[in-house]
């Protein structure tokens, strides 16, 4: 039998009086794709920095292909044939990628004989795994796509034989993750050693031969793929049960809450974002807008919420609002019913560092029952964020903890909190789920639903297809600052609405996956197609 | 969760860093060949060994509350204004036009008019680059430091001309009328038998300036324009979410942060020289920035930092005085000050850090021994 390719024995680790990793143990054969799947601070990044070097593990062994080894730096990682693939990658912009590649592996004292070696294994390479890039161009002109693929082929060209990603999708086009798993599949049908870390359940199912589950710094289970579910790792990761599906009723729409006509955004830099854009939302349904980042779902957000001006017709109740003047602001918003939980919480929602009593009050802070007299009422501030913490469950109940402090998902329910309990008339929602962990997406999904059953009406933006066909009530596709169309969730499928994201018109019919694929890595980037 | 507790940070790091700089200062004061402990001695002594001393002491310190409120404030709203002298100029000028051109019945009028004066002409001339960051994107920094030199030049055009009395020979205002001197120290504290801070500039200032530390940590902690301010200071972006104006945070923290650095005026030109010369504000306006980064832009750090360099200047004249140690060293050890409490803040809490988080990981273990027994 042979011996596994890297095996951990009871590894351990605390960070002050954070046990990161707890007496963790797996073993990985070779030639397969071993998945580590956790929630967000399960400790499944300190492992495999551990087994990089760049933390000293408290107790516990490694062994590669059998034999124990001591990992105490990245030099020592590199040697015992381990390469990592960083979720932000360490490149030089300014390099090339063939310099990239060479950069700290180079033979000598000499350059050009490195590159010349360099080039030709990449060929190399590039043939057997598909892992084209163009080795001239420097890192900075080309996609995210690309600079992943030179990550990996950094790894390989010092010889890895263990690869371990992290995260590797969060920043790519669903094209370009497919394209990843090709190489990934390639390389191990090479009899390369794959451990992917994400918090994605589908890419597990998906791509995984084995997969472990951490949760909060323990390893809770090791299973075959093939003999689990989505269900039952999610239940792992969270420990306890966990809806995936969201659970929701027909919609019963009443009266056109927000009516937009003719809606035109020109940004700072004289582009043209959002062209004439119409749609109306309804008290109590969820209008969920589907397009690919960048093709001006952020403008459209930020027009309604109030600090992007733009030109048309925008009646909120039938009366318009103001886009350019004086009552174009936030405040004059939130004055009009509309709650907005913005697309980034860290730079727009929250004040990272004012403490969640303070940030319960952001967007809000002059409203009167927050006031006496001249000064801010503190108390009052404090206890309505020990309520809303209560109310939406908010880990930990501190009110005087720094926003930063907070996980993702805590982040977020804060600012949900304080947007959904105001009662709005229409609440802008963008990228509600974005790095929350499985747990609290449910919740999250949960409110937006129930705010929906109280006769709200809710603009939902997300690049996540899954949970726009999830939550929507009607879709509408953004394409280049147009609405390309608008769909029944109940019946349409993600290759039409893929076929609207990328600008395609047609019978769905006509076209393949591939084709959709190939225009929908350009969707957004501003690259020529 | 912090890795210190909060005394620490708060105290025992500018304790730590100031006795670093006073080693090295006596390093300096060694190669000079004099006696350090001697020159420490001197040094407390001048300062704040007679109430003579603190009359000088608290004097300086009263500028030094004012300019370093007016960087701190700014500092909060994230804008650097380092152009603090120049609107101490113009508050000079404002106090001296007060003075001069206004029959004041009584002492505590002509100081609520003077304050004003001083705080408008301050805040005057921190708007217009206020202005130009806020509309046109000029950054404050370069526009508030070319204003220093507009200041320097306007000042220095008006004491040659129109504010000069006639007749004289010296580029200053005439003497300010009598019922505008304000009450100094020795007026306030001296009693029949005893004569206190005898001939020391410091005057009822000081408490002017003790209110307006109170002020400013109410108005940021504790009013919704503070809330804005802080919040813009922190995030732009969220304050834009969130309805909170740009232009509007960056033109009313500038003025208050001009009229807070004019209201030395008060002091200096109203208080001690009861006319204005040139080159009243003798650099004050710079030391605040150091204040305010040692005081951590809160109120009641920058009413210690500015004691600190009260005592700094006081005792370097001093020292000046009765050694032969230089004028300029005091420069170095107000300049090793700044370097060690501002610069070099990272060296000193590193190691203070990771004693802090060995001690109560130790402590944590101790304590899961004796749970275990």
């Amino acid at each position: 039998m042979t011996a596994p390719a890297i095996e951990l024995k009871g590894i351990s680790k605390a960070f002050g009086p954070v046990q990161a990793n707890k007496d963790i143990s797996i073993r990985v054969m070779p030639g397969t794709i071993h998945g580590i799947i956790g929630e967000n601070g399960a400790g499944k990044s300190t492992l495999m920095s551990i087994l990089y070097g760049f933390y000293k593990a408290d107790a516990g062994e490694i062994f590669i292909s059998g034999k124990k080894v001591e990992i105490r730096d990245s030099q020592a990682a590199i040697a015992a044939g381990i390469g990592m693939v960083f979720q932000h990658f360490k490149l030089v912009e300014t390099f090339t990628v063939l310099e990239n590649i060479v950069l700290g592996a180079e033979d000598s004292g000499l350059l050009r004989p490195s590159l010349a070696r360099a080039r030709r294994e990449l060929k190399a390479l590039a043939d057997e795994y598909e892992l084209n890039v163009e080795p001239d161009a420097l890192v900075q002109d080309i996609g995210v796509g690309m600079q992943q693929r030179v990550e990996i082929l950094k790894a390989l060209y010092r010889k890895a034989d263990i690869l371990i990603l992290d995260e590797p999708t969060g920043v790519l086009t669903p094209a370009e993750a497919d394209h990843l798993f090709r190489i990934l599949e390639n390389l191990r049908r090479e009899g390369k050693t794959i451990i992917l870390i994400t918090h994605k359940l589908r890419e597990i199912m998906e791509t995984t031969d084995t997969v472990s589950v951490m949760r909060r710094g323990q390893m809770t289970a090791t299973v075959k793929t093939s003999e689990t579910s989505p269900q039952e790792l999610a239940e792992l990761m969270v420990g306890r049960k966990v809806l995936l599906q969201v659970d929701k009723t027909p919609s019963v729409p009443g009266a056109v809450i927000l009516d937009v006509q003719n809606l035109n955004v020109t940004d700072d830099k004289g582009v043209h974002r959002l062209k004439g854009i119409n749609l109306q939302v309804r008290a109590g349904e969820i209008l969920g807008i589907a397009g690919v980042a960048g093709n001006g779902q952020s403008e459209l957000l930020e027009v309604l919420g109030g600090y992007e001006k733009g030109t048309g017709t925008i009646l909120m109740n039938g009366t318009p609002i103001d886009l350019t003047g004086t009552k174009s602001d936030g405040q004059s918003r939130r004055a009009r019913g509309i709650a907005h939980v913005p697309e980034d919480r860290q730079r727009e929602g929250l004040i990272m560092d004012y403490a969640a009593w303070e940030n319960i009050a952001f967007g809000y802070h002059l409203d009167d029952k927050f006031r006496t007299g001249p000064f801010m009422n503190h108390a009052a501030m404090l206890q309505d964020t020990e309520e809303k913490m209560a109310r939406f469950d908010v880990r930990p109940p501190d009110p005087k903890l720094a926003a930063k402090n907070f996980s993702g998902g805590n982040q977020q329910k804060i600012v949900l909190a304080r947007e959904i309990e105001r009662n709005p008339d229409l609440l802008l929602i963008g990228q509600p789920t974005r790095g929350v962990d499985i747990g609290a997406i449910e919740f999250i999904h949960q409110q937006i639903v129930a705010l929906r059953d109280q006769g709200k009406a809710i603009l939902l933006v997300s690049v996540e297809l899954e949970e726009i066909l999830a939550l929507s009530d009607r879709i509408a596709v953004m394409f280049d600052g147009h609405i390309m169309g608008e769909r029944d969730p109940a019946k349409t499928d993600e290759k039409e609405l893929g076929m609207l994201m990328a600008g395609m018109t047609g019978d769905p019919a006509d076209v393949t996956v591939a084709q959709i694929e190939e225009r929908l890595a350009y969707a957004g980037t501003g690259e020529k197609v | 969760m912090d890795a210190m507790p909060k005394w620490a940070d708060v105290v025992l790091i500018p304790v730590i860093s100031l006795v670093l700089a006073a080693l090295l200062s006596a390093l300096v004061i060694l190669a000079i060949g004099e006696n350090p402990w001697e020159a420490l001695k001197l040094m407390v002594d001048g300062a704040i060994g007679s109430t003579y001393g603190w009359g000088y002491t608290l004097y300086y310190a009263t500028n030094f509350i004012f300019t370093g409120l007016a960087v701190a404030i700014a500092f909060h709203a994230r804008m650097f204004n380092i152009g603090g002298e120049g609107q101490a100029v113009l508050g000079g000028l404002g106090v001296a036009l007060v003075c001069l051109y206004i029959p004041w019945p009584h002492w505590s009028l002509a100081l609520l008019g003077g304050t004003l004066g001083a705080a408008l002409f301050g805040a005057a001339w921190a708007v217009i680059p206020a202005y130009l960051q806020a509309k046109r994107g000029s950054h404050i920094v370069i526009t508030t430091i070319m204003f220093n030199f507009i200041a320097a030049a306007l000042l220095n055009y008006l004491l040659v001309g129109a504010l000069k009395p006639a007749g004289s020979m010296e580029p200053s205002t005439g003497k300010f009328p009598e019922p505008t001197h304000l009450p100094s120290f020795q007026d306030m504290f001296s009693t029949a038998d005893t004569v206190m801070f005898r001939g020391a500039p410091a005057n009822i200032t000081f408490f002017v300036a003790i209110a307006a530390c109170i002020a400013v940590w109410a108005l940021i902690w504790r009013t919704r324009l503070g809330y804005e301010i802080r919040a813009f200071g922190h995030s732009e972006s969220a304050a834009k979410y969130a309805g909170i104006s740009p232009t509007k945070i960056i033109m009313i923290s500038m003025t208050i942060s001009g009229a807070l650095a004019g209201m030395m005026a008060i002091n200096n030109v109203m208080g001690e020289a009861e006319r204005l010369v040139l080159n009243a504000v003798e650099g004050a306006g710079f030391i605040g920035i150091a204040v305010a980064l040692m005081g951590r832009s809160h109120p009641f750090g920058v009413f210690l930092a500015a004691i600190l360099f009260g005592f700094l200047y006081q005792g370097g004249a001093e020292l000046a005085l009765w050694t032969s140690i230089p004028r300029e060293l005091i420069v170095v050890i107000q300049a090793l000050v700044i370097l060690f409490t501002g610069a070099l803040d990272n060296m000193v809490r590193m190691p203070l850090e990771s004693f802090f988080l060995s001690r109560r990981r130790a402590a944590q273990r101790k304590s899961k021994l004796t749970a275990a027994e």
